[in-house]
């Protein structure tokens, strides 16, 4: 383990995570107005009703399959009675056909964003770095995945990506499993790191305010008059200040 | 019983002349931003029409408003709560840019920096999405006045309705105008559309708004909204709709298009109504019944016993004296000659109207009769089965009684004071015929046709005096008042959080980012607000001050 192993496994994901956390408390605390979606569907709907779908949902299922490959211990599921080649089997079929419809989402959005013309005038220089990371980081955990299970037997990262990962949450990071895991995946990490970071800067925040709560609130929502911001001045007093001039 | 306040309007169609001033200029005050070119919160409409956005009528298309489930309760048309959700990715319902018109604007700068030449240069449109030249085939109006009616008229939804004894032939036509702004209804499908909760309903005075801090664009208003009376901001990602004009009724003045309306047709007031009742009567199984089912929710304040229940439930004192002064209600309840905006899509529309009897002079007259002969008019009405029919799928879910009603009223209204007019004596017949009496006729008329300022506009202010203010100690500052040092940030002028309304903190920031010399600080505070300037003089802090030379 050098200097570079502990840079990246190490203070990389700690710098990400705060940054991501940081970064949305900042976000909502002084720039609510811009945190929405941007839609484009005014403009164009034909092709964003093929891929938006085809994207969200796959990388819904490819982030529950996150949550069970990474936060879930091997020990758990294998007293669950799932074994590991169950357990893999699973994973990687789930996982690759999600993967696929991410990216076959992907590539129609951003086939949509570079043909459409009034959605390519709508892209900032944000939206596009944003999408090279999330595109990058997509694209080299499929081919992670893909490269492991058909050129090897398939790779049992949670023997060591998932325990790092773990690690990194308790506070006790071990950045040495992670220095002889396949260069894939180190780059996936790595990109996902970066990814993370940007995130709270980007339209992605639109992630952390999925609308959970519509399920549960009733329809018709009533507000009072807020008399601190409504109206255009503040209320004055009943009384004429002493001047001093 | 709950009471609660509801700002309303009324607009009289028979006073409409199609200006569109009051489309210019709420235009002019609310969406003459980057983002909402399309967007008119305030629209006016030839009908028959495709109305605007195009056939937004059609809710077999839209799925707007509210239908009943087979058990008889009210669920959104275009689908509840986990359809919503699971159709947040692309929503199936949302009308495209398109459907409204593609905004443009022109080249001007072609006529200042073309050569010379021999033609006169041409300032070519420029589409306001894309950039780029484009072709101007559609707009918010496009078909005013029924311009391209033969081909045009035919895919009014309305009209579709009434197909079967339609006649289209351009001698036989009749056309009003319908000025349409957001409904702010007492069940409004947008707010029940919104994912996020980011839409309310104000409990003071019930006007709906869009919290723009809580917007994330998920888009369900538009589709829940069956008038499409909720924009979508395509800069900033943001819904924005009509707010009726809730800075200016706070201080009592009325809303823009209100206030700029030459024909003087809109009326401003409150109604008190009962909002425990409002699902129930919603619900209601027959459609031609929810025009009455509205009016059974809506409560009469002279009625002791709404008194009572208005004051246990917070409304202030000033506000049950408008409620009674209300024009609103006298038009709806004494008078009856208010309808409701489609009410068959169960939204409990709060803008009425007064649907238009001209139609159906012109065509007497047309005819070679008296045109305002009693008589002549109620057979009229009766008989001109065409503009009854159309106006009733507008105003009562397609029953012409209570159309016919109105327009009887108004008949008589006409006929009557042509009598006093004429100096001829009063008759009262004309009156009791349809149910009023002579000085109930006047009245109307007073109100209708010389429509007072103040009696068509009664708003009782908002209420921001601060009882709790007064323990500061306990609960605010007591340097908070306006131009005090509480007002600012910690850091100086311009930090904490923005003024809520921007028409004065832009005229100050910009003032400050173009000037050549250091603002003197105390002149940053010379902040204008031009929302509720009366447009007498010149209102305080416009101009900057002049400064001395030096």
């Amino acid at each position: 383990m050098n200097a570079l192993d502990t840079l990246l496994w190490v203070v990389a994901p700690y710098l990400a995570l705060t940054v991501f956390v940081l970064g949305h408390v900042w976000r909502y605390r002084y720039d609510k107005f811009g945190w929405t979606t941007r839609s484009s569907q005014m403009y164009e709907s034909r092709l964003l009703r093929i891929g938006s779908p085809l994207f969200h949902f796959g990388i819904l299922v490819v982030l529950l399959g996150h949550v069970g490959g990474l936060v879930i211990p091997k020990t758990w599921t294998e007293a669950a009675g799932i074994g590991e080649e169950a357990y893999h089997l699973g994973a990687v079929v789930l996982g690759t056909i999600a993967g696929v419809c991410t990216i076959a989402g992907l590539a129609i959005l951003i086939y949509r964003r570079r043909t459409v013309g009034p959605v390519f005038t709508a892209t900032t220089r944000n939206d596009k770095l944003m999408y090279a990371l999330l595109a990058l980081t997509i694209v080299l955990g499929l081919a992670a995945t893909l490269v492991a299970n058909v050129l090897g037997g398939g790779y049992d990262y949670r023997t060591t990506v998932s325990p790092w990962f773990r690690s990194i949450f308790i506070l006790q990071p071990e950045p040495a499993l992670m220095a002889r895991v396949p260069v894939l995946f180190q780059l996936h990490a790595a990109s996902a790191m970066v990814l993370f970071a940007v995130w709270p800067f980007t339209r992605l925040v639109h992630m952390l305010t999925a609308p959970i709560g519509y399920l549960t609130r009733p329809y018709i929502v009533y507000r009072s008059r807020d008399a601190k911001t409504a109206g255009t001045r503040a209320p004055r007093p009943g009384w004429d200040p002493i001047t001093r001039r | 019983m709950r009471v609660m306040a509801q700002l309303a309007m009324v607009m009289n169609l028979d006073k409409c002349i199609g200006c569109h001033t009051c489309s210019v200029t709420c235009k002019q005050a609310w969406t003459n931003r980057s983002g909402v070119e399309y967007v008119w919160f305030n629209n006016v409409e030839t009908r028959p029409g495709q109305g605007y956005p195009r056939t937004y009528q059609n809710q077999e298309k839209w799925r707007g408003g509210w239908e009943l489930s087979r058990r008889g309760r009210l669920r959104l048309k275009a689908g509840g709560r986990l359809r919503k959700l699971a159709t947040i990715f692309a929503n199936p319902l949302m009308p495209s840019i398109q459907d409204y018109y593609e905004p443009w604007t022109y080249d001007y700068d072609r006529l200042f920096s073309a050569p010379a030449q021999q033609d006169t240069p041409v300032a070519r449109p420029r589409s306001l999405i894309t950039g780029e030249p484009t072709k101007i085939t559609w707009s918010a109006n496009w078909d005013d006045n029924l311009a391209g009616a033969p081909k045009l008229t035919a895919a009014d939804p309305v009209l579709a309705k009434v197909s079967d004894q339609v006649k289209l032939e351009f001698e036989q036509a009749f056309m009003f105008y319908l000025p349409r702004i957001c409904e702010h209804c007492l069940n409004p499908s947008c707010v029940a559309s919104c994912p996020s909760g980011a839409m309310y309903k104000r409990s003071e005075d019930g006007i709906v708004l869009v919290d723009q801090d809580r917007c994330r664009g998920w888009r369900m208003c538009v589709t829940g909204c069956p008038y499409k009376k909720v924009y979508f901001n395509h800069r900033t990602g943001k819904a924005e709709k009509c707010t009726f004009c809730y800075p200016r009724v706070e201080v009592g003045l009325p809303t823009v298009c209100s206030e700029t309306c030459v024909g003087r047709l809109r009326y401003l007031g409150l109604i008190l109504y009962d909002v425990d009742r409002v699902a129930q009567a919603a619900s209601v199984p027959d459609e031609k019944a929810l025009y009455e089912a509205q009016k059974s929710v809506m409560l009469d304040p002279h009625d002791p016993e709404v008194i009572a229940a208005a004051r246990a439930s917070g409304i202030p004192e000033d506000w049950l004296e408008a409620a009674q002064r209300s024009p609103i209600h006298k038009l709806i309840f004494e008078y009856g000659v208010a309808l409701p905006l489609h009410p068959e899509y169960r939204t409990m529309p709060m803008v009425w109207y007064i649907p238009p009897l001209s139609p159906v002079v012109d065509v007497l007259a047309g005819t070679g009769h008296d045109g305002e002969a009693a008589g002549n008019l109620f057979g009229a009405i009766d008989t001109l089965r065409i503009p009854v029919a159309y106006l009733a799928e507008l105003f009562t879910a397609g029953d012409p009684e209570p159309v016919r009603a109105v327009l009887r009223r108004l008949a008589a209204m006409r006929s009557y004071m042509r009598e006093v007019n004429l100096g001829r004596p009063r008759d009262e017949s004309i009156a009791t015929a349809v149910g009023m009496t002579g000085d109930q006729v006047e009245e109307m008329y007073r109100l209708l046709a010389i429509a007072a300022y103040d009696e068509r506009y009664v708003i009782p202010t908002a209420h921001a005096e601060r009882a709790e203010a007064l323990e500061e100690s306990v609960t605010g500052c007591s340097l908070d008042y306006e131009g005090g040092p509480g007002m600012a940030g910690p850091f100086g002028e311009a930090s904490g959080m923005p003024a809520p309304v921007a028409v004065e903190s832009f005229h100050a920031l910009r003032e400050r980012q173009t000037a050549d010399e250091p603002e003197r600080a105390d002149e940053l505070r010379g902040r204008v607000n031009l929302l509720n300037w009366d447009g007498k003089g010149i209102p305080e802090g416009l101009f900057p001050s002049r400064k001395e030379k030096r």
